[in-house]
């Protein structure tokens, strides 16, 4: 179950982002391919004093074509203005890197430039083999293989919603027996975006016709296909059982990242938690709009304002940081993985607020239109499981940040209370896993137990 | 340096005597801080271009003295009736050029009537730039709103932003109305005669308004304008396959509409259709949408009027048939391939726009009584905007303007051409420049442009052997668009780099439709690029995107002196 809460915490994550320009706008990681004397590689080029990426705005030349001296290749859009890119060599354009609508960083190769035509095909297999993240940009989303408990049970509720629309919608007048695809202009600019296959698909608009909430709705719920697999079997909605599944981007970088957690060395210190002063004020402000995660931040941010050291960071095994601000990171599982967008300076943002942005971040996240600096700028991350029943559970530390928590369910438990009766308290355990490089056993402690008297006396949190 | 600059004034107030004659004393009134400029210009030297200018400005001088002299003449307003004619002019149609044509003959003391046959102001003011403004001002807006994003870069909170149709069709609606007002009164208060009913040429000099109306007049200018062009096969039926003049109206807004042509028109309601939450798909005849801009900045349009929108596209097909919605089917559209004319696709959508550009509308005016034949519907005119008949020769006293001739259709090419004229039939030759007219489409951002596309340019250089430069600017570089968060947009000069010549320039961006002015206005003049690269722009303005396009440009000759010191004097 851990291993979920690792994803986001990549810097080199590509997350198919809805961008504005309707493009979709990934990044690429500089790859470093062997350089063979005349396959020659096309960098971005740095087109002025500040710019750090740029992007591809269109291949003036396509693979294969001739390439002279002086002639422009590429457009290259900079933070400043659009410019040609021309190529210092002649030769042969063998393999394109980053397609249109792509950025990336300055000093990274975009292309392959081939000094005859022979090589051409050696610089393609050089292309797809040493970039083996070149493929990802253009390759589908990742699909739903981390199977969260989440994406599990909204693929379970979905299928009455499409079933509905199959049994709903009858085949449109003018698409001559289904031959033929009616989709409105924004539904097949969506498709093309979020890879979704038009045909098939039955449109819930006039006439049958798609729309894009029609489109909308098989990204984000796993399609009508999905539903159709998920009446049949329920226990592995569209897996095929026996195959063999390459990993997508997402799985690689989590794989990778695990294993880099392993030479952090981590401890787990638990506690209990009494939540009834903090069910109460719930209860209260909830019409308010404010959300159990938003006080969960709340109070973790206020304990973590007490006790530095649990929010800083080592990153390279000689010294830490005091991170600056409390950035509460917190996982929320998305189709196709996990994500963990940050709540910025949860110590000082009043729980309204708080609250606002938190559904905002999930909105955001949900539509896969989180800007990175929502989601990796975390210092301290909450992993909560509680909804589901789960009473605890311990997390891996995501690289780069001094200690993750991990929230069980709030249950209502028997006690013994101090003047020697018996009584019903709700209780909930939490489990902190942090490196141990910087913070040590008493650090958790102490951290625990000013969260503790946090939420047991939770009139702080609503300042 | 105190006294070489006073010492430079008083130079400056003797050697000029004429220019106190005519900018009315203005040397006395000089503010004192321009006697830097005094020694600058001292500096420069005069040249020969420089008594030129002094001795153009002295003819200007008297040219409009002896204006004075008629129009006080005339000072009932609309000039004395002459022995033989009933006027000196009449104008038939009172659309935009029209009305320019009428308020330059007044002022140039003619006896002047206007005809119209159905509402002042012509297609501009009622169903075309007027009212697509009010609209596009409303998109603008909405797209503003929407754009949650681009509210967050200011810090702003917007919550749902929605319209409410009746009320932004009536404000187009409203507008039209003012405008037609105002152009009505501006005619009435200078005595200008106007007549109501169909106009049309009974012979030379005799023109037929209304029932059995006849006047003669000295000379006639046909201004008539035109209409939507429906192509064969489309049946318009003004609530589902409509032209601009129902769209205008915005009786509805279709969840899905597709605009046959992509030109300024159609582009134009694209903006509005999408901002007003409609999909679009746009059906383009040639192999590239917006086919009449400068390749490059339509390559650009596209990239951020189009492709991040609610639009589609199919561009190398004609619409060859298309039916409006009934019987509970939508609009359908059947596409041919522009070239083998095969059937290519249907398309059905709620509703289709019919942008295919405009015809002239030169019907029933009587033209064969003056021997004229038609063109494609346009009355062929020479570059002085006579009317030439069927034999090739002049027709004494004939004139047309606007759309009708088809020279430029727009609004203020055929005012342009209308003052042309008068200036002809009041005693002074005028040819006008089209290459100095500038042309706006006015999207977000907008678009605009004067003189020749780059392509356009190259072919004249090449056969006429001049070399041909181009330079190019960013909004993104820009001060104030990107205080307004609009970066996005680019300025471009195409020019001739042996003497500075403006052939060109092309502006996609904020506010591009007012930037472009300093361009055809430099055209016009014929002021070259060395002269107005030195002209100062105020900072931080959007106009800087220009001062840089002009100062990037590298031109072979120096600077003449003309334009600095015509800037002391006044």
């Amino acid at each position: 179950m851990s291993r979920l809460l690792q994803t986001p915490f990549l810097p080199s994550v590509t997350l198919p982002t809805k961008t504005r320009s309707s493009v979709t706008g990934f990044r690429v990681k500089p790859r470093i391919i062997p350089i063979q004397a005349k396959i020659r590689e096309i960098f971005m080029p740095a087109l002025s004093s500040t710019m750090t990426e740029g992007k591809i705005v269109s291949w003036v030349k396509s693979e294969g074509d001739k390439l002279n001296k002086g002639e422009s290749v590429v457009v290259v859009e900079s933070d400043k203005a659009d410019m040609d890119v021309e190529t210092f060599y002649d030769g042969y354009l063998a393999a394109i890197m980053v397609e249109e609508g792509g950025v990336a960083p300055v000093g990274s190769a975009i292309a392959l430039l081939a000094e005859t035509e022979d090589e051409i095909a050696d610089a393609k297999a050089k292309a797809s083999g040493g970039g083996g993240d070149s493929q990802a940009p253009t390759s589908s989303p990742p699909t739903a293989a981390i199977e969260a408990p989440v994406s599990v049970e909204k693929k379970i509720a979905a299928p009455p919603v499409s079933v509905k629309a199959v049994a709903a919608s009858a085949v449109h007048p003018a698409s001559e027996g289904g031959k033929r695809i009616v989709a409105s202009p924004y539904a097949k600019k969506l498709a093309k975006e979020l890879k979704v296959e038009l045909a098939g698909l039955v449109g819930s608009g006039p006439m049958g016709r798609i729309v894009a909430k029609d489109v909308e709705a098989v990204a984000a719920g796993g399609g009508v296909q999905a539903a159709v697999a998920v009446k049949e079997v329920v226990a592995a909605p569209g897996v095929e059982l026996g195959s063999v599944v390459p990993f997508t981007t997402m799985q690689g970088a989590v794989s990778r990242n695990m294993v880099e957690s392993l030479t952090v060395p981590t401890f787990r210190v638990g506690y209990t938690i009494t939540t009834d002063a903090l069910d109460a004020l719930y209860k209260k402000i909830k019409s308010k709009g404010v959300t159990m995660t938003a006080l969960l931040a709340k109070a973790t941010a206020l304990a973590l304002a007490k006790h530095p050291v649990v929010n800083s960071s080592c990153r390279d095994g000689n010294s830490f940081v005091y991170n600056s601000s409390i950035n509460v990171a917190v996982a929320v599982a998305i189709d196709g993985g996990l994500i963990t967008p940050v709540l910025q300076n949860a110590d000082k943002v009043d729980i309204y607020s708080l609250s606002r942005k938190w559904k905002e971040l999930v909105d955001k996240a949900r539509a896969k239109q989180l800007q990175p600096q929502e989601y990796n700028t975390g210092t301290f991350t909450l992993s909560n499981l509680g909804m589901f029943g789960v009473d605890r559970f311990d997390a891996i530390l995501p690289p780069g940040t001094g200690a993750i928590m991990a929230v069980g369910a709030s249950q209502p438990s028997v006690v013994a209370t101090k003047d020697g009766r018996i009584g019903m308290k709700n209780q909930m355990q939490v489990n902190v896993t942090a490196d141990h490089r910087v913070i040590y056993g008493s650090d958790l402690a102490q951290f625990l137990q000013t969260l503790a008297s946090i939420i047991e006396d939770p009139k702080d949190l609503t300042f | 340096m105190q006294s070489a600059m006073a010492l430079s004034f008083s130079q400056t107030s003797f050697t000029r005597p004429n220019h106190v004659l005519g900018s009315s004393g203005s040397v006395f009134s000089t503010p004192r801080s321009l006697r830097f400029c005094g020694l600058r210009r001292e500096a420069f030297g005069f040249s020969t271009s420089n008594q030129l200018a002094i001795r153009s400005n002295r003819i200007q001088f008297l040219s409009r003295k002896s204006f004075q002299v008629s129009a006080s003449a005339s000072s009932n307003g609309n000039g004395a009736p002459p022995k033989s004619f009933d006027y000196d002019l009449i104008i038939i149609g009172a659309g935009v050029g029209g009305h320019g044509a009428a308020l330059h003959a007044v002022e140039k003391g003619l006896k002047t009537a206007i005809i119209e046959g159905d509402v002042v102001g012509g297609t501009c003011v009622n169903r075309g730039c007027v009212p697509s403004k009010a609209l596009l001002a409303v998109s603008g807006r909405m797209r503003e709103l929407q754009n949650e994003h681009h509210m967050k870069s200011f810090g702003l909170q917007v919550s749902a932003a929605g319209y409410d149709r009746q009320g932004v069709a009536d404000h187009a609606n409203n507008l039209a109305t003012k405008i037609r007002n105002n152009l009505t009164n501006s005619m009435k208060a200078i005595g200008v005669d106007i007549l109501t009913g169909f106009g049309s040429v009974l012979g030379p000099q005799k023109v037929k308004y209304g029932k059995d109306n006849i006047i003669t007049a000295k000379d006639i200018i046909i201004a008539t304008g035109s209409v939507p062009f429906v192509p064969k096969g489309i049946e318009v039926d003004g609530k589902t396959v409509i032209t601009s003049d129902h769209a205008l109206k915005l009786e509805s807004v279709p969840e899905w509409i597709a605009i046959v042509g992509s030109g300024y028109i159609g582009l134009e309601f694209s903006d509005v259709y999408t901002a007003l939450g409609s999909e679009v798909t746009f059906i383009e005849a040639l192999d590239q949408l917006m086919p009449g801009f400068d390749p490059e900045i339509s390559k650009l349009a596209q990239r951020v009027l189009i492709n991040p929108r609610k639009i589609d596209y199919h561009t190398g097909v004609f619409a060859s048939k298309i039916t409006p919605a009934r019987d509970g089917k939508p609009v359908l559209i059947e596409l041919i391939d522009a070239k083998t004319k095969e059937p290519k696709d249907t398309l059905e959508v709620d509703a289709a726009l019919i942008a295919t550009g405009r015809a002239p509308f030169t019907n029933g005016l009587g033209l064969e009584n003056v021997n004229v034949v038609t063109q494609r519907g346009f009355i062929p005119v020479d570059e002085r905007m006579r009317v030439i008949d069927g034999k090739g020769t002049l027709v004494p006293n004939l004139y047309c303007i606007g759309d009708a001739n088809g020279k430029l259709m727009l609004a203020h090419a055929a005012s342009a051409q209308g003052i042309s004229v008068v200036e002809q039939v009041s005693g002074r030759d005028h040819v006008l420049n089209h290459l100095s007219i500038p042309a706006a489409c006015f999207t977000h951002p907008e678009i605009s442009m004067v003189g020749l596309t780059e392509p356009q340019a190259k072919e004249k250089g090449e056969k006429e052997g001049f070399k041909v430069s181009v330079v190019k600017t960013s909004f993104k570089a820009n001060t104030k668009a990107l205080a307004e968060n609009e970066g996005e947009g680019i300025a471009k000069m195409i020019y001739r780099p042996d003497n500075g010549e403006i052939l060109g320039v092309h502006i996609f961006g904020l506010h591009a439709a007012d930037l472009i002015h300093e361009a055809s206005n430099a055209i016009a003049l014929g002021t070259r690029i060395q002269d107005i690269k030195l002209a100062v722009h105020a900072h931080p303005t959007l106009s800087e995107v220009l001062d840089e396009l002009f100062k990037a440009a590298k031109v072979e000759s120096h600077a003449t002196t003309r334009t600095v010191s015509e800037k002391v004097v006044v």
